[in-house]
C-alpha cells in the first residue's frame, strides 16, 4: 500500500487523523479537534474541544448529548470549501441518515473521501449519496458481504402493512434505530399509504420531532408510552420503539404483540430467530453487498481503505477485480442496532 | 414455488402454535391442486425425493461465486442452505442466461418434485442449478431445504394434519385414520374437505386406527364413580402403539397415526395375530420358557437407547428387543370390534392370547381391587418401576376416538420433586411477551471440595401469572448476563432463587452437561423461603435415576 496517503489520514486508535491539518475524523474517543460524518453514537460522541459536521449532525448531537456536548461547533455546509492549515475540506451528502456526510480531504494534490455510513439507494428522510471521485474512498462493510442484498424498502413496507391487515388484533411492533432508521420507516409507511397515527416509544420523540421541524412530514406521530385504557387500545396499531425496549415491560400494555424488526441483518433467518423476530424487515441505511462494490467502480479511487464490518470479504473482492484495498481495523464502529 | 417458500419463511418466524395452523389453513384455501398437496407432503417429510449431498450445493456455487467470499459468507450465515440461497446471483444481473428479469417462469413445487423424481442421478444437478436461477432467495431457501431434507421449522406432521382438520372442519383422527391411504398429492383428501367429493376410501390395508385417550383422574372424580363399573390395569411408561396386521401387510403406528414400524422391525416380523391391536410398546427380554416363562421389562431409558438409534444394528435389536404389552383389540380378523364394550373386547383378546409370539407380546394384567382405597394403596407400590401410575377403564366403554369423557382415566403416580436453583430466564413470546417466561434451573454438583451448579431441566409452565410477574422481576433485578433473549441470573450458595420442579422421571443423556434428563419438567413450587444452598445435589439426583430404573 502506498505511504504516500498516510501523510494526510491515517489510522489511529482515537480513529482516522489528519496530521496536517490535527483532526480526526468520527473519534472514538474525546479529542482535540474532531470533524464527525453523522450522528450515530458510534461516529459522534461527546467531549471532543472542537467539532466539525453538517448543521443537521450538529442538532442531533445536541439532542443526544445536551448543548454542552463539546466545547466549540461549527457547521459545515454540504458543497462548501473550509480549510483547516493547508488542508482543504468538502462534505457531500452520504445518504445514510439526516444531515449524513462524506468528509473529502485534499492536500498537496491528494483527495481521500472518508465515507463515513453511506447508502446510495434514494431515502426520502435525506439528502441522496453523491459519489465522489478521489485517490482513496473510504468506505464502510457493515454488509460487505455477498450474502447481503437489500430488498426495495417500499416493498418491505408493503409485507408490513399486508401483515397488520392480516391481523387487525395484533399491536406491530417494530423495532427501530431511534436516529434515522425509525424516522425513515414512518415515511415510507406513509409513502406506502399508512394514513392512521403512528405510535412511538418515548425514546423516539425527539428526533422524531426534529425530523418533523427539518420538513420531514411524519403525520401523525403519538405516544405510545403512557399507560392507556385496555389492552384493546392499541390493537391493530403500529408502534415504533428501539429494539432494546421490547424486553422491557414497556411491550406488556400491548395486545399479543407482533415483532418486527427493521434492519439488514434480517436478512439472516437464524438471526431473525435468535431474537424472536416474527416480521423482519428488511431495511437498512447501509450499503448493501452491490451498492459497495458498484460504489466502489464508481468512485474509481487508486486505493480503498475499509474502516469496519465484514473487511475481509471486500477487500478480497478487490482483490479480484484488480483495486487496490486494505482494511484499516478499526474498532467501536460496529453497528449492531443499524 | 413461491407460495410454497413463503408460508415456509413464515412458519419458521411464526412462535405459536395456533398461528402456524393459521398460516397451514389459509395455505390450503388458496393454493391450487397439486401444489397444495406437495407441500403438504414436504411438510408432513412424506415426500421421497432423492436427495442431494450438501457438498454438492457448495460444489454448485463455487462456480458461481468465488470460493473465498462463500467461505466468508458461510462463517457468517452458518446454514449452508441459507448462504446458497443468499448468495446466488440474481439471473437478472447476468444475462447472457437469458433469464427474463420478471421471474415469471419460477417453477412450481409440483415441478420440482415431480421432475427431481424422474431425473436420475446425473440429470439432478442441472436441475437444482436451474432452478436457483429462477428462483428468488426465499425460493432457493425453500429448494435447498427441500433437496437436502433439512427442514427445521419446528412443525410436527401431527400440527399440519390439525391444520387439515381445521380447514375442512373435521375431527383430526378421521384424517389419522385415513393418512396412510392416501397418495401424495392428496388430491381426494383436499375435495373431500372442501366438500365436493365424500370422504376419501381408505383402500390401504392395515390403516391406522385413531386410538382412545384417557383423562387424569381429578380429586372429585371418586364420588362420582362406582368402583364397580371399572377395571383397572397398570399404567405403563413405555410408547402407546397400535399395531396391525391384515393379509399380510403389517404395521405399527405410534399414537398419532405415524407408521414406526421401520424402527421396531424385531417387534414387527413377530406379528402374526390377523387384526389390530392397542399397547405399550416396551423394551424386554423374556426368560425361560413354557409355564417358567417370565419377562424382565426394561427401564424408560433402555427404550430412550432404542428409540436414539439412528441406524438399527442387529447388537441393538439384541441389547434392547421390543416387545408388546398388549391392552386391547381393535380388529379382529376383519371384523370390527370398536363398538363392542371394553370387557367383551378384553375377553376376545385373551381367548387368542395363545395366538401371540409370547417372547414377544403378551396382555397387560388386570389388577382386581373392591375400592378405590384399595387401587390407591396399589398404585403406592407398584410391583415395578416401569409403572407410571394405574389406569381405569369403564366396562361398558366401547372403543372411541379422542379423548371421550368419562370412560378411560389415568392416575398418575405422585411426580418426583426436587429443588433446583434458576439459572437462566428467557424471553416469551405471544401473550408473554415482555415477561421472562422460560426457565433453566440446576442442581449443584460437587467435586474435589468444589461446588457449583450445573443445568438439569428447563421448564415454562406450573406457575400462575402471579408467580410469572414474581419470577419476571427477580430475573430483571438479578441479571448477570444478557446473551440475545436470555439473561444468565445471580445463582449462588447464597443469593439465588429456589424452584420446586416436579417431573415425571429421569433419563440419561449425552446432551446435557449434567448427563441427566428430565421428562415432563414444571414449576410447581416457588421457594423464597430456601437459600440456595439448600437446594438439591446431582448425587440426589443419580440416586433417583438409580432407583426409577430398577437395577439399571
Ligand atoms: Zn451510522
Amino acid at each position: 500500500m502506498s505511504k504516500r496517503f498516510e501523510q494526510l489520514l491515517v489510522p489511529r486508535p482515537e480513529g482516522l487523523y489528519c496530521p496536517p491539518g490535527d483532526f480526526f475524523i468520527d473519534p472514538v474517543r474525546p479529542v482535540d479537534r474532531a470533524l464527525i460524518t453523522h450522528g450515530h453514537a458510534d461516529h459522534a460522541r461527546a467531549g471532543h474541544h472542537h467539532v466539525l459536521a453538517t448543521t443537521q449532525t450538529l442538532d442531533i448531537m445536541a439532542i443526544r448529548y445536551g448543548a454542552e456536548h463539546a466545547g466549540q461547533t461549527q457547521a459545515a455546509a454540504l458543497g462548501e470549501d473550509i480549510t483547516i492549515g493547508d488542508v482543504a475540506l468538502r462534505f457531500h451528502p452520504a445518504g445514510h441518515v439526516l444531515g449524513s456526510a462524506q468528509i473529502a480531504v485534499t492536500w498537496k494534490g491528494m483527495k481521500i473521501v472518508a465515507s463515513g455510513d453511506y447508502k446510495p439507494r434514494p431515502d426520502p428522510t435525506c439528502a441522496p449519496f453523491e459519489p465522489v471521485a478521489c485517490d482513496v474512498f473510504i468506505t464502510e462493510a457493515t454488509f460487505g458481504l455477498p450474502v447481503f442484498r437489500h430488498p426495495d424498502a417500499a416493498a418491505e413496507v408493503q409485507r408490513l402493512l399486508a401483515s397488520v391487515r392480516r391481523n387487525p388484533d395484533r399491536a406491530h411492533l417494530i423495532g427501530a434505530y431511534s436516529l434515522g432508521k425509525a424516522q425513515r420507516v414512518i415515511r415510507l409507511l406513509r409513502d406506502g399509504g399508512y394514513q392512521a397515527p403512528i405510535f412511538i416509544h418515548g425514546a423516539l420523540k425527539k428526533l422524531c420531532d426534529y425530523y418533523q421541524q427539518q420538513g420531514i412530514d411524519l403525520g401523525d406521530l403519538q405516544p405510545a408510552t403512557v399507560a392507556r385504557g385496555g389492552k384493546g387500545d392499541f390493537a391493530g396499531a403500529v408502534v415504533l420503539g428501539p429494539p432494546s425496549a421490547f424486553g422491557e415491560p414497556w411491550v406488556r400494555r400491548f395486545p399479543e404483540p407482533l415483532i418486527s424488526f427493521a434492519s439488514g441483518w434480517m436478512q439472516i433467518r437464524q438471526r431473525a430467530r435468535q431474537r424472536g423476530v416474527e416480521l423482519p424487515l428488511v431495511i437498512s441505511d447501509h450499503a448493501d453487498w452491490d451498492e459497495l462494490t458498484a460504489t466502489i467502480n464508481t468512485v474509481a479511487p487508486e486505493e480503498v481503505w475499509v474502516t469496519h464490518g465484514r473487511e475481509e470479504a471486500l477487500v478480497r473482492w478487490c482483490a479480484l477485480n484488480g483495486r487496490r484495498a486494505r482494511p484499516l481495523h478499526m474498532v467501536g464502529y460496529e453497528d449492531e442496532n443499524e | 414455488m413461491k407460495r410454497f417458500a413463503d408460508l415456509l419463511e413464515t412458519l419458521i418466524l411464526t412462535p405459536s402454535r395456533n398461528g402456524k395452523l393459521r398460516l397451514m389453513i389459509d395455505f390450503f384455501r388458496s393454493v391450487p391442486d397439486p401444489e397444495r398437496g406437495y407441500a403438504l407432503a414436504a411438510l408432513t417429510r412424506e415426500l421421497d425425493i432423492p436427495s442431494v449431498k450438501p457438498a454438492l450445493l457448495r460444489q454448485l456455487v463455487t462456480t458461481r461465486i468465488d470460493e473465498e467470499l462463500f467461505r466468508l459468507s458461510y462463517d457468517y450465515v452458518g446454514d449452508l442452505g441459507e448462504t446458497v440461497a443468499l448468495i446466488w446471483p440474481d439471473a437478472a444481473d447476468h444475462p447472457a442466461r437469458s433469464i427474463p428479469h420478471g421471474r415469471n417462469d419460477m417453477p412450481s413445487l409440483t415441478e420440482v418434485v415431480t421432475q427431481l423424481q424422474a431425473a436420475s442421478r446425473r440429470e439432478g444437478p442441472a436441475l437444482i442449478e436451474g432452478w436457483l436461477d429462477r428462483l428468488d432467495p426465499s425460493g432457493r431457501y425453500a429448494l435447498t431445504k427441500l433437496v437436502t431434507g433439512g427442514f427445521r421449522i419446528g412443525l410436527s406432521a401431527r400440527l399440519a394434519k390439525q391444520a387439515l382438520a381445521g380447514f375442512g372442519n373435521v375431527p383430526v383422527h378421521e384424517i389419522e385414520e385415513l393418512w396412510h391411504g392416501l397418495d401424495i398429492p392428496y388430491e381426494s383428501l383436499f375435495a373431500w374437505l372442501e366438500g365436493f367429493a365424500e370422504k376419501p376410501v381408505s383402500a390401504a390395508l392395515a390403516p391406522f386406527r385413531p386410538v382412545m385417550l384417557s383423562h387424569p383422574l381429578e380429586e372429585g372424580d371418586f364420588a362420582k364413580l362406582n368402583p364397580e363399573d371399572f377395571v383397572a390395569e397398570w399404567k405403563w411408561d413405555g410408547i402407546r402403539v397400535q399395531a396391525s396386521l391384515d393379509r399380510g401387510i403389517k404395521r405399527l403406528y405410534s399414537r398419532t397415526g405415524d407408521d414406526i414400524s421401520p424402527a421396531f422391525p424385531d417387534l414387527v416380523d413377530a406379528l402374526a395375530f390377523e387384526g389390530t391391536i392397542d399397547g405399550e410398546l416396551l423394551i424386554a427380554r423374556p426368560a425361560g420358557v413354557g409355564a417358567e416363562q417370565s419377562v424382565t421389562i426394561g427401564t424408560f431409558s433402555d427404550l430412550q437407547q432404542r428409540l436414539n438409534r439412528k441406524k438399527l444394528l442387529p447388537r441393538h435389536l439384541e441389547d434392547h428387543p421390543a416387545f408388546l404389552r398388549v391392552y386391547d383389540l381393535l380388529f379382529h380378523a376383519g371384523e370390527d370390534l370398536r363398538d363392542l364394550p371394553f370387557e367383551a373386547r378384553r375377553s376376545r383378546l385373551e381367548m387368542h392370547a395363545g395366538d401371540f409370539d409370547p417372547t414377544r407380546f403378551d396382555l397387560s394384567p388386570l389388577i382386581p381391587f373392591d375400592s378405590w382405597e384399595d387401587l390407591a394403596a396399589l398404585r403406592a407400590e407398584p410391583p415395578l418401576p416401569i409403572i407410571e401410575g394405574v389406569m381405569i377403564k369403564r366396562r361398558q366403554a366401547p372403543y372411541l376416538a379422542g379423548r371421550p369423557r368419562g370412560e378411560w382415566f389415568k392416575w398418575k403416580r405422585d411426580p418426583f420433586l426436587i429443588d433446583a436453583v434458576l439459572m437462566y430466564a428467557q424471553r416469551g413470546h405471544g401473550k408473554r411477551s415482555g415477561f421472562y417466561s422460560d426457565y433453566t434451573f440446576g442442581v449443584w454438583r460437587e467435586e474435589a471440595g468444589h461446588r457449583e451448579l450445573v443445568p438439569v431441566g428447563k421448564a415454562y409452565f406450573g406457575f400462575t401469572d402471579e408467580e410469572l410477574k414474581a419470577i419476571d422481576k427477580f430475573v430483571r433485578n438479578n441479571t448477570v448476563e444478557r446473551f440475545g433473549p436470555v439473561r444468565s441470573v445471580r445463582a449462588d450458595a447464597t443469593k439465588g432463587l429456589v424452584l420446586e420442579v416436579a417431573f415425571e422421571g429421569l433419563n440419561r443423556s449425552t446432551r446435557h452437561k449434567s448427563g441427566l434428563a428430565m421428562r415432563f419438567p414444571r414449576i410447581s413450587r416457588l421457594r423464597w423461603d430456601k437459600p440456595p444452598a439448600e437446594a438439591d445435589t446431582l448425587e440426589a439426583l443419580e440416586v433417583l435415576l438409580a432407583s426409577d430404573n430398577g437395577a439399571d
